[in-house]
C-alpha cells in the first residue's frame, strides 16, 4: 500500500492520551461537567500516559486483572511525531509527523475523570501499538477517517473521526502549547465512544480505515497476579 | 559514593561528588558551576505521587483515601541541577516541591512491602514545580501544570540505596533565595517508599530507571523569575534551580467551551 512503512520497533518514546475528545465522551457526562468535583467543562485536552510497561504489539494477548470483569478496547488513531513540536499551530503541526497508525487503548471502564486513574488506564500490557505507520497525505481527508472494533467476529463499535472534540491538528496544536512533544512520541488521538468491553476468552479485531487492522486475544491473568 | 552525569566541553561525563564539587571519570575535578548537570538518570517511567504527606493534604484540603494519588509525566518535564526552569508570565502561583525521588534498581512486579526496598537502585532530590493556575478537575493533577518543559529537576547525585539505610529517616527543606521556607521530613509520608513500591507493582510492572517522585511536605510558596530555589534533602543532595521568565500560555477554552456547553 502506497504510503505505508514498518514502524521503528524501537523509535516509541511517550504515548500520550486523549480522553474526553470525542463529542459523544463528553456529552455522556451531560450537567456533571458543571457540578463538582469538575466545576466547568475541561478547557485544555484531558491527558494521561501510556507508560512502557503498556506497551506490546499485534497479536499479543490483552491480560484482563483478577479483580476485574472485563476491560474496554478503545480503538484510537495514533499520531506518530516525526519532529519534535513545541508551541506550533494547526497549520503546521501535521509537518512534524511521520504518520498515523493504529492503536488499541486498553482501559478499565470508569467514568470518574477527577483522578488520573493510573490503576486503570496503565496496567501491563494495556496498549497494543500497530505495526504499520501511514504518512499523513496517503488520507484524503483527516475529519473522516473510519474505524470499527469486532469481538469475536461481531461488529460492535463504528466510529469516524468527524466525532472529535479537537480535531487531530487543533489538538496536537493545543498539546504542543503546553510541553514538547519528542520526535518518536505517539499521540492517542481518542479512543472511540462506546468501546466494547471484553473478557478473557474474547478475540478483538480493530480497523482504521486506511491503516489496517489490530488483533489481540484476551486472557485472563494467572491467579495471584492483580 | 554519589554519581552524576554532566557535560563538560561538550561531552557527557559520568562522576562522583567531591569536597570540590565533581571529579570525572578521568580525574579531572570542577567546581558546580563549571559543569552543565543532566539528570543522573534518564527516567523512563516517571510516576509521581501527589499529596503524600499528612501536613501537604491538610494545606490543600486533601483527605486521603486508602490508594495513594499517582500520576505520570513525560521525560522533557525533567532537567538536572543548576537549570532554568521558565515560569509562564500569566501564572499567578507556582510553587516548587522537594520530593524524595526513588529511583527503581530491578524488575519489580507484585513486590511485598517487606522486600520492597531490594528494588530500590538509589535515590535523588527532585523539586517537581507545579503553576496551580493551570490545574483542572480532569485527571487532577492534570498535564498542564505538572508536565511542562524542564519544571522536574532532578539530583545532583544520584545515591545508592547502599547509602540511604532509611528513606523514612530523612530531614527535607527548601530554600528560597537562601531564606528556609520548607522544612518537613520523610517520615510524615502517608505511604512509605516501601509501601508505593507495594502499591504499584501490583499493578504495573516496574523497571530500573523508573523513577517514583514520593510528594511533598507543608510549606509550598509562590516563587517568581529571579529566584534561585534550593531543595535538599540532607544525605542525598542539594539541588539548585533558577526561575527565568517565560511566555504565558494560551487562553484555552474561548472557542471551545462554546462548542461543548
Amino acid at each position: 500500500m502506497d504510503g505505508v512503512t514498518p514502524r521503528p520497533a524501537a523509535g516509541c518514546n511517550t504515548v500520550y492520551g486523549v480522553a474526553l475528545n470525542y463529542r459523544a465522551t463528553l456529552d455522556a457526562l451531560g450537567p456533571a461537567l458543571n457540578e463538582k468535583p469538575y466545576g466547568a467543562p475541561p478547557k485544555a485536552p484531558v491527558l494521561y500516559i501510556k507508560p512502557a510497561n503498556t506497551w506490546m504489539g499485534d497479536g499479543d494477548p490483552i491480560i484482563v486483572p483478577t479483580d476485574i470483569a472485563g476491560v474496554q478496547a478503545g480503538v484510537t488513531l495514533a499520531a506518530v511525531l516525526q519532529r519534535d513540536l513545541y508551541q506550533a499551530t494547526s497549520e503546521t503541526v501535521l509537518d512534524a509527523l511521520a504518520g498515523f497508525t493504529i492503536v488499541n487503548d486498553v482501559t478499565i471502564p470508569h467514568s470518574d475523570f477527577f483522578r488520573p486513574m493510573i490503576q486503570n488506564r496503565c496496567r501491563d500490557r494495556f496498549c497494543a501499538i500497530g505495526a504499520t505507520l501511514v504518512r499523513v497525505d496517503a488520507f484524503p481527508s483527516l475529519d473522516s477517517i473510519e474505524m470499527r472494533v469486532w469481538v469475536n467476529g461481531q461488529l460492535r463499535c463504528t466510529e469516524t473521526t468527524a466525532g472529535l472534540v479537537r480535531p487531530i491538528a487543533r489538538l496536537l496544536a493545543d498539546i504542543s502549547a503546553l510541553f514538547t512533544l519528542s520526535a518518536g512520541d505517539l499521540v492517542l488521538i481518542g479512543a472511540a465512544p462506546n468501546s466494547p468491553v471484553v473478557k478473557p476468552g474474547d478475540e478483538v479485531r480493530m480497523e482504521i480505515a486506511g491503516i489496517g487492522s489490530l488483533q489481540n486475544p484476551v486472557v485472563a491473568a494467572a491467579v495471584g497476579v492483580q | 559514593m554519589r554519581y552524576a552525569r554532566v557535560i563538560v566541553a561538550g561531552n557527557t561525563w559520568t562522576g562522583v561528588q567531591h569536597p570540590d564539587g565533581i571529579v570525572l571519570e578521568d580525574g579531572r575535578i570542577f567546581r558546580e558551576a563549571e559543569v552543565s548537570w543532566l539528570p543522573p538518570v534518564a527516567p523512563r517511567t516517571i510516576i509521581a505521587v501527589g499529596l503524600n504527606y499528612a501536613d501537604h493534604a491538610k494545606e490543600l484540603a486533601f483527605q486521603p483515601q486508602g490508594a495513594p494519588l499517582v500520576f505520570l509525566k513525560g521525560p522533557r518535564s525533567v532537567a538536572g541541577h543548576r537549570a532554568a526552569t521558565e515560569r509562564p508570565r500569566d501564572a499567578t502561583y507556582m510553587h516548587y516541591e522537594c520530593e524524595l525521588a526513588v529511583v527503581i534498581g530491578r524488575t519489580a512486579k507484585a513486590v511485598p512491602a517487606a522486600q520492597a526496598l531490594d528494588y530500590v537502585g538509589g535515590y535523588m532530590v527532585a523539586n517537581d514545580y507545579a503553576v496551580r493556575d493551570y490545574l483542572e478537575n480532569y485527571y487532577r493533577p492534570n498535564l498542564r501544570p505538572k508536565n511542562r518543559d524542564g519544571a522536574t529537576l532532578l539530583g545532583p547525585w544520584l545515591v545508592p540505596a547502599s547509602e540511604v539505610p532509611d528513606p523514612q529517616a530523612l530531614e527535607i527543606r527548601t530554600l528560597v533565595n537562601g531564606k528556609v521556607t520548607q522544612v518537613g521530613h520523610t517520615r510524615d509520608m502517608i505511604h512509605s517508599v516501601a509501601r508505593l513500591i507495594e502499591y504499584l507493582s501490583a499493578f504495573m510492572t516496574l523497571s530500573p530507571d523508573d523513577v517514583i517522585l514520593t510528594g511533598t511536605p507543608d510549606g509550598i510558596c509562590n516563587v517568581v523569575a529571579g529566584d534561585e530555589v534550593i531543595t535538599e534533602i540532607v544525605g542525598v543532595g542539594r539541588l539548585c534551580n533558577f526561575l527565568v521568565d517565560g511566555p504565558s500560555n494560551p487562553a484555552f477554552g474561548a472557542d471551545f467551551q462554546r462548542e461543548v456547553s
